[in-house]
C-alpha cells in the first residue's frame, strides 16, 4: 500500500488499547510506531493529498482544515486518556515508517525531556471577553446611550461626547485590571502559562472582544481546583465574560523543549 | 460576568493548538504550516491570528 505516515504524537509505550474504532485523518486507523522505547502513533495517509504540493493547496480549504484539525484532535483525546502524550503540530507527515524512526532518533532526548516534563499534565484555556456596543452592556458599564433628540447647544453635546469617552476609559481601565489580575493569579497557580494572539471575533463567532486568549499548563491533579480558582475570580466584572476550555493536551507546553520552536512565537524563520 | 464551559471544542481554540502549538518537526516532507501562502481572506486572517504575537492590550504580561 502507497501511503505517507502522518504523526499525531509521542508517547511513552502505553498498556491500554486505543478505542478500537477510533479513525484519524483520512479515516484510518492509528497505530503505534515503537522505536528506542518511544511510540509515534501514526496512520497512513493518501500522497494524493498529504504530500507537499496537495497538503499547501489543502489547508487553505478551511472545511478541509475543520476536519483534519478535529480527527487529529479526537486521536490526541483518546491518548489523552490512556497516557499523556506529547502532541506534534497538526499535518506533521514522512514518507514512511522508516523516516518517522529516523525522527525519533534524532529527537529522542527533546522528547524525552518534554514527556517528563509533561507527564501527568494538562493544559487549560482562559478567555476573557469584552461585550461592549450592546445597549445593554452599555447601560450595564454606565454608558449612557446617544441622546435621542438633539443636543440644544454645543456645551451639551461636548458634555454627553466626554462622558460617553470617559465611561469607555473607564471600562477599559477595569477590563485591563480585571484580566491582568486573573492572568496573574491563574499564573501563579499553574506550572506554566502562554498568551495566545486574541481571537478575531469574525472567525471564533464569539460575542464581544477577546482580550485575553491564554493557556495554562497544570497538574492533571490538582484540575479541579484550578476550575475552582477561576470561578472563583469572577468578580462584580459588569461587561466581561470569562471562558474556560479544557483540559486539553499540553499543546501550547511542546515548545520549550525543541529548538526550532522559539522562532515561531517571534515570527522569525529559524 | 459569567463563567462558560464549553463543551464543544471551537475551532479556533483548536487551531490555536494545532497551528501554534505541537511539537514542530521539519525535515522529509513536512511543510512547516506558517509557510504555507493563504490565499483565502478568512484563513489568513485565522492563520495570522494564532501565529502573530499581539501585544495585549494592557501591556506585556509575561
Amino acid at each position: 500500500m502507497t501511503g505517507l505516515r502522518y504523526v499525531y504524537a509521542i508517547c511513552r509505550p502505553f498498556r491500554s488499547a486505543l478505542q478500537a474504532q477510533l479513525t484519524g485523518v483520512a479515516g484510518e486507523p492509528p497505530k503505534q510506531l515503537t522505536h528506542h522505547g518511544l511510540v509515534a502513533v501514526v496512520s497512513t495517509v493518501p500522497e494524493g493529498i498529504f504530500a507537499e504540493e496537495p497538503l499547501r493547496a489543502h489547508l487553505e480549504d478551511l472545511d478541509w482544515l475543520t476536519e483534519t484539525a478535529r480527527a487529529h484532535q479526537g486521536v490526541i483525546d483518546a491518548l489523552t486518556a490512556v497516557t499523556t502524550p506529547l502532541p506534534l503540530r497538526l499535518a506533521t507527515v514522512f514518507r514512511d515508517d522508516s523516516g518517522v524512526r529516523t525522527m525519533i532518533e534524532a529527537r529522542e532526548a527533546h522528547f524525552r525531556a518534554a514527556l517528563d516534563r509533561l507527564e501527568g499534565r494538562v493544559e487549560w484555556g482562559v478567555k476573557v471577553y469584552v461585550e461592549t456596543g450592546s445597549p445593554d452592556t452599555d447601560a450595564e458599564v454606565g454608558i449612557e446611550p446617544a441622546p435621542a433628540r438633539q443636543p440644544v447647544s454645543g456645551r451639551d453635546y461636548l458634555r454627553q461626547r466626554r462622558s460617553r469617552v470617559r465611561a469607555h476609559e473607564d471600562l477599559w481601565q477595569r477590563v485591563e485590571r480585571f484580566a491582568s489580575r486573573l492572568h496573574g493569579t491563574l499564573s501563579s497557580y499553574a506550572e506554566d502559562s502562554r498568551l495566545h494572539a486574541p481571537q478575531n471575533s469574525a472567525l471564533s463567532g464569539a460575542a464581544g472582544r477577546n482580550v485575553l486568549n491564554a493557556a495554562y499548563l497544570v497538574p492533571r491533579a490538582d484540575s479541579e481546583e484550578f476550575v475552582e480558582l477561576v470561578d472563583r475570580e469572577k468578580d462584580d466584572a459588569p461587561g466581561m465574560r470569562v471562558e474556560l476550555t479544557g483540559p486539553w493536551a499540553t499543546y501550547s507546553f511542546t515548545g520549550d523543549f525543541t529548538a526550532d520552536f522559539t522562532g515561531d512565537f517571534t515570527g522569525e524563520k529559524p | 460576568m459569567t463563567v462558560i464551559e464549553r463543551r464543544e471544542i471551537a475551532l479556533v481554540d483548536l487551531l490555536d493548538r494545532l497551528l501554534a502549538g505541537g511539537v514542530v518537526i521539519t525535515g522529509d516532507i513536512t511543510l512547516r504550516v506558517a509557510d504555507v501562502d493563504l490565499v483565502r481572506v478568512d484563513l489568513n486572517a485565522l492563520i495570522s491570528s494564532v501565529n502573530e504575537r499581539v501585544p495585549a492590550p494592557w501591556g506585556e504580561l509575561t
